[in-house]
């Protein structure tokens, strides 16, 4: 009997060892384990032994059992193990071939721009509202203390549809329509299409983009003016830009004054960015004339305040370092797609 | 506005300072200077030298060997230059010494040129003598450089002097930008005004005292102005006995460097005091005035005139003419007449300094498509107090040039002129204003600088009268600033109540159009407002199109930009066909942007602008394509209704049979389609291409961001297929409308899964296959409640003449 067991154990054993495919070992498990397999055939044939030596024999089936189990079981992990390596290793894929993208659209390098500038501002309470692109005179002009004949008129190169109507030629006739509304406080910008007779070319379009800002509140200072500016540079262009303020002249403000930023290619060095001066002129702002605040409902003894007037376009081509504007209108696919 | 700086220290003897510095300060208290450019850029060791012998060259025909005096040594230099001779005086370069250019007098080399002693086949040569183009001018500014050759300084010249100090390029040129308020800066007294303050050192203007011969001017002259509205003063004085001659070294160097050529003593002066004061000035030959009397007036409509410029002129009623007792002599304030135009024969002249309207002569300037530096001053609206400076300005430098006699008194027609503007001086508003603690006493000593008069009595502000750009407090806090320093002013956040920063409820569904459209592959372009009325004809447009009224640009660029759009398509179109041209696939664009729609024409009150979403693209994709992203656009801009299909939309620029409205509540909110063969022709596209407009307005009125939790369901679904043969004609939106009408409150979703014409479906019919899908959201549905339902749709299709299969 115990010789009979060894030699099952040693074929099963052998069996195992030699076996090299998952089935065939189930095989193995089925034909010495199972319900007919040769181990359970020996303990059916206990009957036939002795009753004092079934148990000791008993516990040899056990064990001879056990150990074809280990065994078994070793053995399927071992080969489990090595399927899983064959398989990962089957199923290596070349990384670098091109990628499933899903056709996302660009956004124009303009837009990114203005939604840059709108971010900072509504950051620093500012509302964001639009006017009318086709405007009256009065609104253009008149009550931006731009009277009927001034040569500003000229300067702008307006294109009019008759006497009264004009295509606007800067978005502050947007302040006049924000002023009039008679809300005060006032924090806002004014996004938008203005038209000046530009002819075509590197760096003019007859169609542009300005954001025009506007507060007016009690004790607004041109201090205010520079700092709220100052803030917005470095929100734009980088925490160590460094802003200039240049005493300048527009009709519907005063004082008035340019704003530089230290170039933001050369960091104020001087470059071919700079023309070698190493500040950018980036918008024009001032106070807003007693004038324009009175033609519009607002008491200047009361009430002062800033505006300021951006040109995207300007902005996209210095940050994207687009070099011809007709890029912007062209709408070719592979420009569109670097942003 | 061009200006030597020599001549600004002319008036502020004690500024020192770099060029740079110069430049730096200047821009900030707001006379922005452009660039400078030093004239003596390049120029080393360049002494005037004396010609002492001259030799043939040995070996060469064509070059010499000079012995040069420098002075402090004679050198041998080899030229091969025509036109010196022994005794002239040349500049010299020496060795090691630069030169600005070439002699050919092309672009100016970055470093210039430097020169080194060597040898000339054989013979030693220790420099080079300099023609005007190597000094870096030209012939136009030294008209007595000769035309080929070395240039030659006039016997009296030292030798072994700094030549770039005697030919007056030890000079620094600035180019300033003057803002349109400050009429006074167009002058070189205006800025030296400005440096003074700048550089807080005295102004020293020059004193004019005019030394008159006795005669009486009204036996010269008398003047009348006949239209003062345009003329609110006319000056005119009377020189006598001229004798024209050069102008003198020092006037021609100014000139020259303001860019200005030397002609005569006389031409020099008017452009000389037209510089210094910002004045232009007109000389007549007084022998050519009929009548020795001046008559302003206007002229008559259709009249023709000969400017000195030699061309015919047509003139109108608006413009202003200066005339004599029997002609006009000159356009006003633009350009003078060839019938009285100064000769050398001259023999007396009469000067004039006027002030004229500003508006009106830049309109006539436009008119007349001549644009001048005198109609470019007059046009800014000039101070008549200054036409009175001027004019005995350029008569003091008459007599003192010696250039002629000066008739005693002044012809003057002058309207009442504007007072000097008086302010009240209120330092805390200015404070309060720039949110500085400057001192009163500081404000009050920068307006001194600035010639602002304070009296202490009435604490009023008294401005001179060329400060016409200064009226109220506001304009005073920036003259304080300025002088103060913009770059001292504290930068401080506005403080106050908070508001809250936003996008308009528009701007947010517009965003959401944007992000919609880019997820969906399209990228965002920009197109222009206007365009060509011919866009119509393009887009195939009948003639009673309504689209065809718009608003028409009175001064457009051109045709091509001469209308305001009134339908977004062309913008599009053209850029889908600049990517086919191009050869660039699959090509997917929007654009948000304005059309212009006029409520009456001509127009009498603001048009509306509605802001349209436009699609457009080619390549992969269909119809089928477009109508998912208009979908996903209305799904996420709230409208979560089913959106309807009209295929009679009408747009004859669509593909007839491709094309519908998109409805939804009932109104048409926008339209897709692909785009008519015929107008992809139209736009050099051998493609297929797809459009679709959305009405932004219709969608944001309709737009929300409300959203509600309907629950998950908890209740197993049912599904059932039908399949069936469907007459061409019926649309899939009428089999879906059947099928949710009928369906009742447990139909969850239909869904079109297969869709088929040709074999073995007989022609005129398609065959269409849906799956229905119905749920409780309380209870399992039993078979009961779906067959049911089921029958009620069939029966509902059978109506539409749709064959059921098994």
């Amino acid at each position: 009997m115990k010789e009979k067991l060894e030699q099952i154990k040693a074929e099963a054993l052998r069996q195992i060892q030699s076996s090299n495919a998952l089935d065939k070992l189930n095989e193995i498990r089925v034909s010495y384990l199972g319900k007919k397999g040769e181990l359970t055939a020996v303990l059916k044939s206990m009957k036939d032994v002795a009753a004092e030596e079934r148990p000791k024999v008993g516990q040899m089936v056990n064990e001879a059992r056990q150990e074809i189990e280990a065994v078994l079981e070793e053995a399927m992990a071992r080969m489990e193990q090595a399927a899983l390596e064959a398989r990962l290793k089957n199923e290596t894929i070349d990384v670098t071939l091109p990628a499933t993208k899903n056709r996302v659209g660009h956004r124009h390098p303009n837009f990114i721009a203005l939604e840059e500038v709108e971010r900072i501002f509504i950051g620093m309470g500012y509302e964001v509202v639009e006017g009318p692109e086709v405007e009256t005179d009065y609104y253009n002009f008149e009550a931006l203390n731009i009277p009927a004949d001034h040569p500003a008129k000229d300067e702008q190169d307006t294109f009019f549809i008759n006497g009264d109507f004009l295509l606007r030629t800067q978005t502050s006739s947007t302040q006049v329509h924000e002023m009039e509304k008679g809300k005060l406080p006032i924090r806002m910008i004014a996004p938008g299409r203005v038209f000046r007779s530009d002819e075509v070319d590197a760096t003019h379009s007859p169609s542009f983009h300005q954001v025009e800002g506007l507060v007016i509140d009690r004790h607004i200072t041109f201090a205010d003016l520079k700092g709220t500016l100052a803030e917005f540079a470095r929100e734009l262009f980088g925490e160590e830009t460094r802003v200039k303020f240049r005493p300048h002249h527009f009709n519907f403000t005063e004082p008035s004054a340019e704003m530089d930023v230290s170039c933001f290619k050369c960091g104020g060095k001087g470059c071919r960015f700079c023309k070698g001066s190493g500040w950018i002129e980036i918008l024009g702002c001032g106070m807003v004339h007693p004038n324009v605040l009175t033609m519009s409902g607002i008491d200047p003894q009361e009430y002062t305040g800033f505006a300021f007037g951006v040109g995207l376009e300007r902005i996209a081509l210095l940050k994207y370092e687009i070099d011809d504007m007709r890029l912007l209108y062209e709408n070719d696919i592979r420009f569109l797609k670097q942003f | 506005m061009n200006t030597g700086l020599s001549w600004i220290k002319a008036y502020v003897p004690e500024l020192t300072c770099t060029d740079q510095e110069y430049c730096d300060a200047m821009t900030l208290t707001g006379t922005k200077v452009e660039s400078f450019h030093r004239l003596d850029k390049n120029l080393e060791k360049i002494v005037v030298g004396q010609i002492d012998k001259i030799e043939k060259h040995p070996d060469a025909d064509k070059l010499i060997v000079c012995q040069v005096n420098i002075g402090s040594e004679v050198i041998q230099i080899v030229t091969g230059a025509p036109n010196v001779k022994e005794g002239d005086k040349v500049p010299v370069v020496l060795d090691g010494g630069k030169v600005a250019g070439g002699h050919d007098g092309g672009p100016l080399p970055e470093d210039g040129i430097t020169i080194k002693a060597g040898k000339l086949r054989g013979v030693p040569s220790n420099g080079m003598m300099c023609s005007i183009e190597e000094l870096g001018s030209d012939r136009n500014m030294y008209p007595e450089a000769p035309e080929l050759g070395i240039y030659i300084f006039p016997q009296e010249t030292e030798v072994g002097a700094d030549a770039a100090e005697i030919l007056g390029m030890r000079d620094t040129v600035f180019e300033y930008e003057i803002t349109s308020n400050r009429v006074d800066c167009y002058s070189v007294l205006g800025i030296a005004r400005e440096a003074a303050a700048t550089f807080r050192k005295p102004f020293v203007a020059p004193v004019v005292t005019v030394k008159e011969n006795g005669e009486r001017i009204e036996d010269y002259i008398s003047v009348e102005v006949q239209d003062p509205d345009l003329c609110p003063r006319y000056c005119a004085r009377v020189c006598t006995n001229i004798k024209i001659a050069p102008s003198p070294e020092w006037m021609q160097r100014r000139l020259r460097a303001s860019g200005i050529r030397p002609i005569n003593n006389l031409v020099d002066i008017t452009n000389y005091v037209m510089e210094e004061y910002g004045q232009p000035m007109h000389a007549f030959d007084l022998d050519t005035i009929a009548g020795h009397k001046i008559i302003v007036r206007r002229a008559k409509d259709g009249d023709r005139f000969q400017t000195l410029d030699e061309q015919m002129r047509t003139l109108d009623h608006d413009m202003l003419m200066i005339c004599d007792a029997e002609k006009e002599i000159g356009i006003a304030g633009i350009m003078g007449g060839e019938n009285s135009k100064i000769t050398d024969q001259v023999k007396t002249v009469l000067f004039e300094a006027a002030t004229f309207n500003g508006p009106n002569i830049r309109k006539s300037a436009k008119r007349l498509g001549l644009r001048t530096d005198a109609s470019g001053k007059f046009e800014k609206g000039l101070d008549p107090h200054n036409a009175k400076a001027a004019i005995d300005r350029a008569c003091q430098l008459i007599q003192e040039l010696g250039c002629g006699d000066v008739v005693s008194g002044m012809a003057d027609v002058c309207q009442p002129m504007r007072e000097e503007a008086q302010i009240a001086f209120e330092p805390e508003k200015i404070n309060a204003l720039l949110g500085t603690q400057i001192s009163r006493e500081e404000m009050l000593s920068i307006f001194q600088m600035l010639e602002i008069v304070y009296d202490g009595n009435t604490n009023m502000l008294t401005v001179p009268t060329f400060r016409q750009d200064l009226a109220c407090c506001a304009d005073m806090a920036e003259e304080v600033a300025r002088f103060f320093g913009y770059d001292k002013i504290p930068t401080t956040l506005p403080n106050g109540e908070a508001t809250a920063g936003r996008l308009s409820f528009k701007l947010r569904i517009e965003q959401i159009a944007r992000d919609v459209a880019e997820y969906c592959g399209f990228s965002q372009g920009m197109n222009y407002s206007f365009e060509s009325p011919k866009v119509f004809d393009r887009l195939l447009l009948p003639e009673d199109s309504p689209l065809r009224r718009a608003i028409v640009i009175a001064n457009p660029l051109g045709e091509d930009f001469s209308i305001m759009r009134t339908i977004s398509l062309n913008g599009m179109l053209t850029s889908l066909a600049t990517n086919y041209n191009r050869r660039n696939k699959d090509v997917r664009l929007y654009e948000l942007g304005n059309i212009y729609l006029p409520r009456e024409l001509p127009l009498t009150e603001l048009p509306e602008e509605r802001m349209q979403l436009t699609l457009g693209m080619y390549g992969e994709g269909d119809f089928y394509t477009m109508k998912g992203v208009a979908e996903e656009l209305l799904e996420a801009a709230g409208l979560k209704k089913k959106a309807l299909y009209d295929p009679a939309s009408g747009k004859p620029f669509l593909h007839p049979g491709r094309q519908a409205n998109i409805l939804y509540e009932g109104s048409v909110v926008g339209y897709l389609g692909e785009v008519h063969p015929l107008v992809c022709k139209n736009y050099d596209m051998a493609t297929r291409a797809y459009v679709a407009v959305i009405d932004m307005p219709c969608i944001v009125e309709k737009a929300t961001f409300d959203r509600k939790y309907e629950g998950i369901a908890r209740y197993p679904a049912v599904s059932r297929d039908i399949s069936m043969v469907v007459p061409k004609h019926v649309l899939a939106g009428q089999i879906e409308a059947v099928i949710s009408q009928r369906g009742g409150k447990i139909l969850e979703s239909c869904e079109l899964f297969d869709i088929y014409e040709g074999e073995q479906i007989r022609e005129g019919y398609k065959s269409m296959a849906y799956s229905v899908t119905f749920r409780a959201k309380d209870r399992t549905l039993e078979e009961g409640d779906v067959t049911a339902v089921m029958k009620k749709i069939l029966n509902g299709l059978e109506a539409l003449g749709i064959e059921l299969r098994q």
